[in-house]
């Protein structure tokens, strides 16, 4: 079975670390994350950049697109995609394309990454 | 237990909310500032002992607000008044996002008070809004520790002298706080950024900057200037590593080394300026942005696009016309359409820009391209007068020695 594992903390404390402390965390994290490469289980692994780099498109037969990250508590969390793109308007384009095909409800929250390893899976 | 680090960074980024929440509660500034400085000592022993509480912020505010409310009940059982206060304990339920927001802009906008001399401002804003201790501030501004103690009580005075805008703030009155909060936000951003001496304390005032912009943007997320803001301060600040050489000297743009640019902040950077673009309402803060997500993009001096960034100053004059703006765009003429252009662009500001060293620095490297080494030789030693920092000095006598050995 996969799992996907979702990290979260207060950002407006872990993006007022120092360097050197965020560099100390990510090794941390980093020997955890080597062991499971060499167990060969780990899948992609992301940083995402912080909530206000984030742009959310509300599904809908006019998708709307808004500033900020996915802030309503009335949805969970389904899924995720991990897209290039070459600017914001191509994100949200494929953003649009995907509620089109999807045509159901909700959002897309496009949060840029920050550090991508594609993992061994 | 919890991580003394990670309680010392929840308070330090909880702070600004949190005292600008008890302001609103006590409507005193120096009275809010103790009540935090309550909530974060019982927040030590608490969080240590049984672990964070799920929203830091709403915790010291609920916190904050009750120490405050016991001094007031000793105060009153002093004078003999025991008055009966009502504690709402559903507060922390209650604090919606529009509050924290107004609130956090009230604060700034009282520290940005136009009253205030701008060093002042900044003082007193870091000082209570970021928490900096005075030693802190004082070393950023290079002054002494006395000379800071005794800036920022006058400012504190100044405040709690002037009208406090309690009332919630209509739509226009809110872009009105704004403005004058993202301008004194960029300030402090420039004091740290534009000199270059005790680096680190200098990049403090950088990074606390940006923390402002960050916090601000999340609340306005739809703002394209405070998108533009801070896209222009991690686009500038990317380059912090690269800015200086082993002996404290600035590198000009020109001559950093590239590969010492932070990637990830330009990232962001970027990110945020696309987001602002999207809005369609240029201002001056996405355009200082755009420009400098220019210098961003190009992997070498040459590859620079300075034709578009010649049309990027262009529009920041007509928005803001000053003759620095056409110093600039007439840097980016010499690059794009050669010095003889430029240097037509830039003899009408002899008047106002007289006693403005980068005039005389430009005017000089033009003349020189033009192969009037006696007249750049006048404008080089005027602009040597007129240099801040033994940076620029130097920098300017680099370009007399090319000239005596040209001419030798």
């Amino acid at each position: 079975m996969l799992y996907a594992i979702f990290c979260y903390d207060n950002e407006a404390v872990t993006c007022a670390w120092s360097k050197e402390k965020d560099a100390e965390v990510m090794a941390k994290l980093g020997v955890v994350q080597d062991k499971l490469i060499a167990e060969k289980r780990l899948g992609p692994v992301a940083r995402l950049m912080p909530t206000t780099a984030a742009t959310t498109v509300r599904k809908g037969k006019e998708p709307i697109v808004m500033d900020g990250p996915f802030a309503e508590t009335k949805e969970q969390l389904l899924g995720f995609y991990v897209v290039e793109c070459a600017d914001l308007d191509q994100a949200i384009a494929t953003a649009k394309e995907l509620a089109a095909a999807s045509g159901s409800a909700g959002a897309f929250e496009l949060r840029p990454l920050q550090i991508f390893r594609p993992g061994v899976l | 237990m919890t991580d003394l680090a990670w309680i010392d960074a929840a308070l330090a980024s909880s702070r600004p909310q949190v005292v600008a929440a008890l302001v609103r509660y006590f409507r005193d500034v120096d009275a809010a500032e103790e009540a935090f400085q309550n909530a974060s000592l019982k927040a030590l022993e608490t969080w240590r002992a049984n672990g964070p509480p799920r929203d830091p912020t709403a915790w010291l505010i609920f916190v904050g607000r009750n120490s405050g409310i016991d001094a007031v009940r000793r105060a009153q059982k002093s004078t003999g008044l025991d008055g009966d206060i009502p504690v709402e304990p559903d507060i922390v339920d209650r604090l919606e996002t529009a509050d924290y927001r107004d609130d956090i802009l009230r604060l700034l906008f009282i520290c940005c008070h136009p009253e205030l001399p701008p060093a002042q401002q900044l003082a007193v804003a870091l000082r209570i809004v970021s928490g900096l201790t005075v030693p802190q501030i004082a070393r950023a501004f290079l002054v002494s520790e006395d000379a800071m103690e005794q800036r920022i009580t006058r400012a504190k005075q100044r405040i709690a002298r002037a009208e406090v805008p309690f009332e919630t703030p209509d739509a226009a009155e809110r872009a009105n706080r704004l403005a004058v909060v993202i301008a004194s936000i960029y300030l402090v951003f420039n004091e740290g950024y534009s000199t270059a001496s005790e680096q680190a304390a200098r990049s403090e005032l950088c990074s606390e900057a940006i923390r402002l912009g960050r916090l601000l943007l999340r609340m306005y997320p739809d703002e394209p200037e405070l998108m533009g803001l801070l896209a222009l301060m991690l686009l500038n600040h990317s380059r912090i590593d690269a800015r200086f050489d082993p002996g404290g000297e600035i590198i000009l743009l020109d001559a950093q080394d590239r590969s010492r640019w932070n990637r990830d902040a330009i990232a962001e950077g970027l990110v945020l300026l696309d987001k602002a673009i999207r809005h369609r309402s240029p201002g001056p803060y996405q355009i200082q942005a755009a420009i400098a997500a220019l210098h961003a993009r190009a992997p070498t001096p040459a590859e620079t696009d300075w034709h578009q960034i010649e049309l990027l100053y262009a529009t920041l004059e007509r928005l803001q016309p000053s003759p620095i703006v056409t110093l600039n765009r007439a840097v980016a003429v010499s690059k794009s359409r050669g010095p003889a252009s430029a240097l037509a662009m830039i003899d009408p500001l002899a008047g106002p820009l007289d006693h403005y060293f980068h005039f005389h620095g430009l005017r000089g490297a033009l003349l020189e391209q033009l192969g009037r080494g006696a007249d750049a030789h006048t404008c080089f030693k005027r602009a040597i007068a007129l240099a801040r920092s033994p940076a620029e000095a130097a920098h300017i006598r680099q370009h007399l020695d090319a000239l005596k050995n040209s001419s030798s």
